[in-house]
């Protein structure tokens, strides 16, 4: 603890799971997993609200009308190959190899952005062109609070991760920041594993229902 | 480093020291100061409320305050008095009771006070800014998106705040529990207190979200146009009674749980005795805890959800009543045969399991969903809960702060007139509720502003509200014992209760470092052990050596008083959109200052063994 927390770690030294090697370490490890149970229960709220109204799309197009999976699909895509990176991310930090930790972490970035971008480009779209806005009906207010939570989430993980890889650029690995990235890795799977089920149930569900 | 823990004096150095604190100790005395404070405000909400209803066609309140007095006495209660209250307890006595030093999160936990002060605070300014929610603690949908004013958008963002609050705290305490307990504090050696704050922690873990959610529809409904609960545009406002209920019922158990640990705790110092069944004891807190996720439509049984759904959900709220069985008579076991002392603690804790048994079975009565019909949305209900609430979770209070004072202040409630407080509050509490069963079954409906002549209720609200002066009574002889005891200041010993468990090993009030060196734990009951087997002294578990410390921080106020100023931006852009500004001001100030705590590296600070030695930080 203390200075020794901030000495720099190069590959080939121990530990191998950095992330766990202090108390601080551990605490965060196990807060942070709790966070999520909490998180699961936030959108699984959100997934039974959108379940009970998804029909209520009143005069506006329904769901399989409005969505197409072209793009989802390929969001989709994005963001699966976003967690792969992250996973490569933290296995390089397991080695303590932290030049390659930060560009798989940027490459997640950089999907994750991507991701983002067609979003709101498909936002735009329902908005503008299919009418389907947040106040048009119970349908359109589920919707956007749903994947627009999931969206959000993407959003503050990317300001997050950036934000812990422009602190450490020049510090390098160390035990006091190895656990905030191992966390943060986390919390993205999280979001990637939310956006399964809203591929499932949102997109999927709503093309053949 | 080393003056870092040399005593300031001055108000104002004492004042910026709780406002940065990051102690667990003194981040229970806030919680204790704030929840007492909001307490004594529900109260008086609750004294006017009886006083309207003292005669029939009564005109001491208008019909519109009465709402609001109503509406905001249960949400006050709720959630400002009775939670913050119950943190005090958690945070004074959880990581003494395992042996740790602190929590796992110090930083969190000061932001989890702040976070509940600031939503408070915003609840409350409604009283100023044209009208208190007014649509009852549950708010449901319709009647609270559709009231008029800004009263419920109030609600809405204040509960939303203190939520946020209350989860982080949950999240602090299960870390703390599961990774900072002292060598040989094994999970079947932990105090009930200490199990049952467990499972209340794992409960508000995954309680809250469902508020969390809820808020936030009724916030896109009532501020931003959308249509969740709005059946003309497709929506739905059951939605609503679910995510509450989900919310709500495990809610109830949240608030009576650490404090049945805490009554374990107390009858076992009182009686001299082992806990009986004590494995049973954690067995039935964990079932109650489970259980009481699977029962939040039995505060629907009249909406109309079926007759398969009221059965199932009658069936679990039934079986609710087996482990509670359980604890009742594992408690009235342990006294079997102790050596019992009537102290103040011990007497709140006999009082309460005739009181809080009598709750459960109108608990039960309600559970039967046919009956419901005839009880749902009347007194009955009332006094049902009310016999829950204030006989578990007041009693409770008023229990645990007189057992654990010495420990957060040094000096001791005084007996005589904790005694003197009890009997008026103890008899004002069965003269007030009661009678509200009987008024119930006669029909007299519950939130009703007036009641009429001539129907025979008359001497039933009479009485009712005399009782509700015999509490008031009570809780203002406490006030005045908590005044005196002050005043006088008289210092007592680390143990002044001869008590079982490892909080009682160290001085009152603890070293801000709690313990010099962890103490190795060799059995139940801690210090009880050492008192029998040893020499009444805890052995350590390690060399005397630096102790790692955190540091103060002011980023927590920082970013709660951020969100309460975002929390009237977006009430008052309704109005008028330039009001949006006060909203992206009051996100950047909590945006900015969560990206200070980012890069700014904090690694606290050590207390040198040498200083150790010399007794540095012991008062």
């Amino acid at each position: 603890m203390s200075a020794e927390e901030l000495k720099q770690l190069k590959p080939g030294q121990s530990p191998h799971e950095p992330e766990k090697a202090t108390l601080e370490g551990k605490n965060k490890f196990l807060g942070f997993w709790f966070f999520l149970g909490g998180e699961t229960v936030l959108f699984a709220s959100l997934f039974g609200t959108y379940l009970a109204l998804k029909d209520s799309n009143l005069d506006g197009k329904p769901a399989e009308e409005l969505f197409g999976l072209e793009l989802v699909f390929i969001m989709t895509m994005i963001l699966l190959t976003s967690s792969l990176t992250s996973v490569y991310a933290i296995y390089h930090m397991k080695n303590l190899d932290f030049q390659k930790m930060q560009l798989w972490m940027g490459i997640t970035v950089l999907l994750g952005l991507s991701f983002l971008g067609l979003e709101i480009f498909e936002f735009y779209e329902y908005v503008h062109h299919d009418g389907h806005t947040f106040t048009s009906s119970a349908f359109g207010s589920a919707f956007y609070t749903l994947v627009g939570f999931h969206g959000a989430h993407v959003a503050f993980g990317l300001l997050w991760i950036v934000t812990l890889m422009v602190r450490n650029a020049r510090r390098g690995l160390n035990l006091y920041n190895a656990p905030k990235y191992y966390v943060a890795s986390l919390y993205w799977h999280f979001i990637d594993v939310v956006w399964v089920f809203i591929f499932t149930v949102v997109y999927l569900m709503g093309k053949v229902g | 480093m080393s003056t870092a823990y040399a005593q300031k004096n001055g108000f104002f150095a004492g004042l910026w020291d709780y406002l940065t604190t990051v102690d667990h100790k003194k981040i229970a005395i806030l919680y204790l100061i704030a929840g007492g404070f909001f307490f004594l405000v529900g109260g008086i909400e609750a004294m006017l409320i009886r006083i309207q209803l003292i005669q029939p066609d009564n005109e001491f309140v208008s019909a519109g305050l009465y709402n609001q007095l109503l509406t905001m006495h249960g949400t006050t209660m709720i959630f400002l008095a009775a939670m913050p209250l119950i943190f005090t307890l958690m945070n004074i006595a959880v990581p003494l009771q395992i042996g740790a030093r602190d929590v796992a999160f110090p930083f969190l936990n000061s932001l989890g006070f702040w976070l509940f002060f600031f939503g408070g605070v915003l609840l409350n300014c409604s009283w100023f800014m044209g009208g208190a929610p007014d649509a009852g603690w549950t708010a449901y949908a319709p009647l609270s998106t559709t009231s008029p004013g800004h009263g419920v958008d109030f609600y809405v963002m204040g509960l939303q705040i203190s939520g946020a609050g209350t989860l982080i705290g949950g999240i602090n305490f299960l870390v703390t529990i599961i990774n900072m307990r002292a060598p040989g504090m094994t999970y079947m050696r932990m105090p009930l207190f200490t199990w049952s704050s467990l499972v209340t922690s794992v409960l508000i873990l995954f309680a809250f979200p469902a508020l969390t959610v809820g808020l936030f529809l009724m916030m896109f409904d009532r501020l931003f146009g959308a249509n969740f609960f709005d059946p003309s545009m497709g929506g739905n406002h059951v939605i609503w009674e679910h995510l509450f209920w989900i919310f709500g019922h495990p809610e109830v158990y949240i608030l009576v749980l650490p404090l049945f640990g805490l009554f374990s705790d107390i009858i076992s110092t009182f009686s001299k005795k082992r806990l009986f069944g004590y494995s049973a004891m954690v067995f039935a807190t964990v079932l109650i805890g489970f259980l009481g996720f699977m029962v939040w439509a039995h505060h629907m049984f009249t909406t109309g959800l079926g007759p398969v759904a009221n059965s199932i959900f009658a069936i679990a709220t039934m079986a609710i009543a087996v482990p509670t069985g359980i604890k009742i008579f594992n408690w009235l076991f342990t006294m079997w045969g102790g050596s019992i002392r009537m102290t103040v603690p011990m007497l709140w804790t006999v009082a309460f399991i005739p009181s809080f048994t009598l709750g459960g079975f109108g608990g039960v009565m309600l559970a039967a969903a046919a009956a419901d019909y005839q009880y749902h949305d009347t007194y009955f209900v009332v006094a049902h809960f009310h016999y829950v609430i204030v006989g578990g979770v007041v009693f409770g209070l008023f229990a645990g702060l007189t057992y654990w004072w010495p420990k957060m202040f040094g000096t001791m409630l005084n007996e005589k007139m904790g005694k003197l407080a009890f009997w008026p509050f103890f008899f004002g509490f069965h003269l007030t509720f009661f009678i509200q069963h009987f008024l119930g079954l006669m029909g007299m409906p519950r939130r009703y502003w007036k009641f009429q002549p001539d129907q025979g209720l008359e001497i039933g609200n009479l009485v009712s509200t005399l009782g509700a002066f015999l509490m008031a009574i009570g809780t203002i002889i406490f006030l005045i014992n908590v005044v005196i005891t002050t005043i006088k200041g008289e210092k007592v010993s680390g143990d002044p209760w001869d008590a079982r468990t490892l909080e009682w090993s160290i001085p009152s009030p603890p070293p801000f470092y709690n313990f010099t060196q962890t103490p190795l734990v060799r059995g139940l009951d801690a210090l009880w052990v050492e008192k029998r087997h040893g020499n009444g002294k805890m052995t350590p578990a390690e060399p005397l050596g630096d102790i790692h410390m955190p540091n103060n921080s002011f980023i927590p106020f920082m970013m709660s008083l951020g969100l309460f100023i975002a929390g009237f931006g977006f009430i008052y852009q309704v109005d008028n959109s330039s009001y949006l500004i006060l909203a992206v001001l009051g996100m950047a100030i909590t945006l900015l200052s969560m990206f200070v705590r980012s890069v700014k590296d904090d690694l606290g600070y050590h207390i040198h063994k040498e200083d150790l030695e010399k007794g540095a930080g012991s008062e």
